[in-house]
């Protein structure tokens, strides 16, 4: 593929995408939550434009009401409310010990090559352009799935599973141009019944154990052993 | 249409009608209509496909493979209502469930069969996944009901690593429709599972292999696969016992459909490129492993609920397993299991909720002497697991004789691992459960007023089903072989 022939917003379509993955390394080692949270947000405001220009290019009108949607959705309406609810938990300066952070951003690494090779397959449709941003996106994908193993905040574990959905729906846009829009909504809907639930579970958790961390949650371990 | 219509949403507007509802007894009676409701129309419905086959119109697809599914789901949803009205009413009484937690569980409970029958019946994939998802979201807050910190940490658990889990099937989806899109140029149909049937032979067979490995991944860790299966016994054990029984007779049942479904989509784009046998291989290896290992997992199990979680995993394998050898006996065998686990599965955490109110515990340990105490329901839980154990004049038995012949047919050797499977598994199941049910009972322990008949219902339905399959039944059965496996049985 060559760079140079490709037409501006093109090109602009790469970079930005290339940031979102970015953030997806800083989402995966920020520790302070307020912080995490911006990240967060500026990710949904990329893959919102990145839809755009996607939907400009291919002069897909549909793209703009769906990166509309991932704007007032992931942008605004899902780190507000996150931050809203680490103000109620009094947890704005609260940081949390990350083991190994070199280790943790080197596997990442790793798994953004995963996602190039696992994608090999799809080379030979000839669409070069969709192969990289797909690419991206599975590896944003993998990125959350990560942060979920190696962050034990409940905040930061909300965190990498929005970003899941973030890479996939650049990956929607990327390969397909988006889904049908019942699709869209319907999986919008799902995400912000998540919000809300995980809302309600930070009080839960925080209610059964007085913390947020999750590595406390150990009372089910399968090893567990009563005489 | 009409029926499928009123049997779908029906639930979908009672469990917004039961938010508001603040009288338990009313709340408690409003289910149990919404669900008979519900019932009857899936009834009307499998009546009508009988008459004039399936249909696919407005978005939904009806035919012989899910108008049972339909009839079956609806039915457990009837059933376990029948039990959970003086169940859970009994546990606000105790003060275990405020009156607001009780709003939600009756909402929630009609939430969740709004979103387990669309997911049977829609035509849209994207929609399958959605009400997946929905099904998901609507029963983390009734795992964590009781608000203990076991509950909780099994609704959190549930809910990430479902969570993650159908982000995999998601992205798979989304291959799914890459392919389409170059053989179906109406972007809206893109995703129609009819549409795509019809034309999967062009679907880009290296596009669909990749698509069906995250779709398996995906509503296999729903299906409660080894090694994903994490989230199931504790999902299964720490919520409220009706939550438990349609849990594990409903939901698994619902995820696997989706995953043969996309399978049947897959196998007809590999068969073109000589690679028709990667899905039925991966279904293969995973269904042996969850079968193998929940079996062994059954022997040191502490909690009388979380050994039946176990026993849905392994039967859930035995499925997987089964699709995945593919040929019109093992699809029929799989299909018959699946309707006869549901039915026995169901029924067993019923009584398994009976049997820890008794004992006032969950702890294997401490239940004992059930048929001592309470006749009713010591010879319940003992009929059921043998049932569940696959005893000769059951149901369960007519389909793993099925499995199992099946598999002497086409992989000989892996007769004997799936007997030993099956014989360790009933070795877990019944050392566990004997002294519960024939041991001393302690001094003290008293009858508590038991609705028996939800699972002598079941129970006489999956003994019948072991002693004769109704024309109908075996007819429809056939069909979705038919349409599964390419050919019938009969």
């Amino acid at each position: 593929m060559n760079l140079t022939q490709l037409s501006l917003p093109e090109q602009a379509i790469f970079v930005l995408a290339a940031l979102v993955l970015l953030v997806s390394f800083i989402l995966l080692s920020q520790t302070r939550l307020t912080a995490a949270i911006h990240a967060f947000a500026w990710q949904g405001a990329l893959v919102a434009v990145v839809a755009a220009l996607v939907g400009w290019v291919g002069a897909d009108a549909h793209l703009y009401l769906s990166a509309g949607l991932t704007l007032a959705l992931k942008a605004l309406l899902i780190p507000w409310m996150l931050h809203r609810l680490v103000r109620r938990l009094d947890m704005d300066a609260e940081r949390e010990a990350l083991v190994h952070p070199a280790l943790v951003a080197l596997t990442g690494t790793l798994l953004v090559v995963f996602a190039y090779w696992l994608v090999l397959p799809l080379e030979r449709l000839a669409v070069t352009d969709t192969r990289n941003l797909l690419a991206i996106s599975l590896a944003t994908v993998l990125m959350g799935f990560w942060m979920l193993v190696v962050r034990a905040q409940a905040v930061a574990q909300v965190l990498g599973f929005m970003s899941i959905e973030n890479g996939l729906f650049l990956g929607a846009v990327a390969a397909t141009r988006g889904m049908p829009l019942v699709v869209e909504l319907g999986v919008a809907f799902d995400v912000l019944v998540a919000m809300i639930l995980f809302g309600v579970f930070f009080f839960q958790i925080r209610e059964s154990i007085d913390s947020l961390d999750t590595d406390r949650l150990d009372r089910l371990a399968e090893t567990e052993e009563e005489a | 249409m009409t029926w499928l219509w009123l049997c779908v949403f029906t639930p979908a507007l009672g469990g917004l009608a039961l938010a508001l509802v603040r009288s338990l007894r009313w709340a408690g009676w409003i289910n149990l209509g919404v669900s008979t409701l519900s019932f009857s129309a899936a009834l009307a419905l499998a009546v009508q496909v009988a008459a004039d086959g399936g249909f696919t119109r407005g978005g939904f697809v009806v035919d012989a493979f899910n108008v049972y599914l339909v009839v079956l789901t609806s039915f457990v949803a009837l059933t376990t209502g029948i039990f959970s009205r003086p169940y859970m009413a009994h546990l606000c009484h105790e003060g275990r469930l405020t009156r607001r937690r009780m709003r939600l569980y009756h909402a929630m409970y009609q939430g969740f069969m709004f979103t387990m029958l669309l997911a049977l019946t829609t035509d849209n994939l994207g929609i399958l996944w959605i009400a997946v998802e929905g099904a998901t979201l609507s029963t983390v807050l009734l795992v964590s009901l009781y608000r203990t910190p076991g509950a909780v940490e099994a609704a959190w658990k549930y809910f990430i690593l479902c969570g993650v889990g159908i982000a995999m099937a998601l992205f798979g989806t989304l291959l799914v429709y890459f392919a389409a899109q170059r053989v179906i140029p109406d972007p809206e149909a893109g995703l129609s599972w009819t549409h795509l049937h019809a034309l999967a032979h062009q679907l880009q067979p290296g596009v669909m292999g990749v698509a069906f490995v995250f779709l398996l991944v995906g509503y296999g860790t729903k299906v409660g696969l080894v090694p994903l299966h994490n989230w199931l016994p504790d999902a299964h054990s720490e919520g409220p016992t009706p939550v438990s029984a349609v849990l594990s007779g409903l939901l698994l049942n619902v995820a696997l459909y989706a995953v043969v479904r996309l399978k049947m989509l897959t196998d007809a784009s590999l068969a073109g490129a000589g690679g028709a046998q990667l899905t039925g291989h991966l279904m293969m290896g995973f269904g042996l492993a969850s079968f193998l290992v929940a079996g062994l997992f059954l022997h040191r199990q502490r909690d009388i609920k979380r050994l039946f979680s176990y026993s849905s995993i392994e039967h859930m394998g035995l499925m997987t397993f089964a699709f995945g050898i593919g040929g019109p006996l093992a699809t029929f065998g799989a299909l018959l299991h699946m309707l006869v686990h549901s039915l026995t599965k169901s029924a067993i955490f019923v009584t398994v909720g009976h049997a820890a109110h008794i004992a006032g515990t969950q702890s294997l340990a401490r239940i004992r002497g059930l048929i001592h105490t309470q006749p009713g329901v010591g010879w319940g839980l003992l009929l059921g697991v043998a049932a569940i154990a696959g005893f000769p004049p059951f149901g369960l038995f007519t389909s793993e004789f099925l499995l199992l012949s099946a598999t002497m047919d086409t992989w000989p050797w892996l007769a004997p691992t799936l007997l030993m499977g099956l014989a360790v598994a009933f070795a877990g199941l019944f050392r566990q459960i004997h002294p519960v049910v024939y041991g001393h009972a302690p001094e003290g322990q008293r009858a508590v007023t038991a609705n028996m008949i939800p699972v002598g219902l079941h129970l006489l339905l999956v003994l019948v089903l072991g002693l004769y399959i109704p024309a109908l039944l075996t007819q429809w059965l056939d069909q979705a072989t038919r349409l599964i496996a390419g050919t019938g049985v009969l």
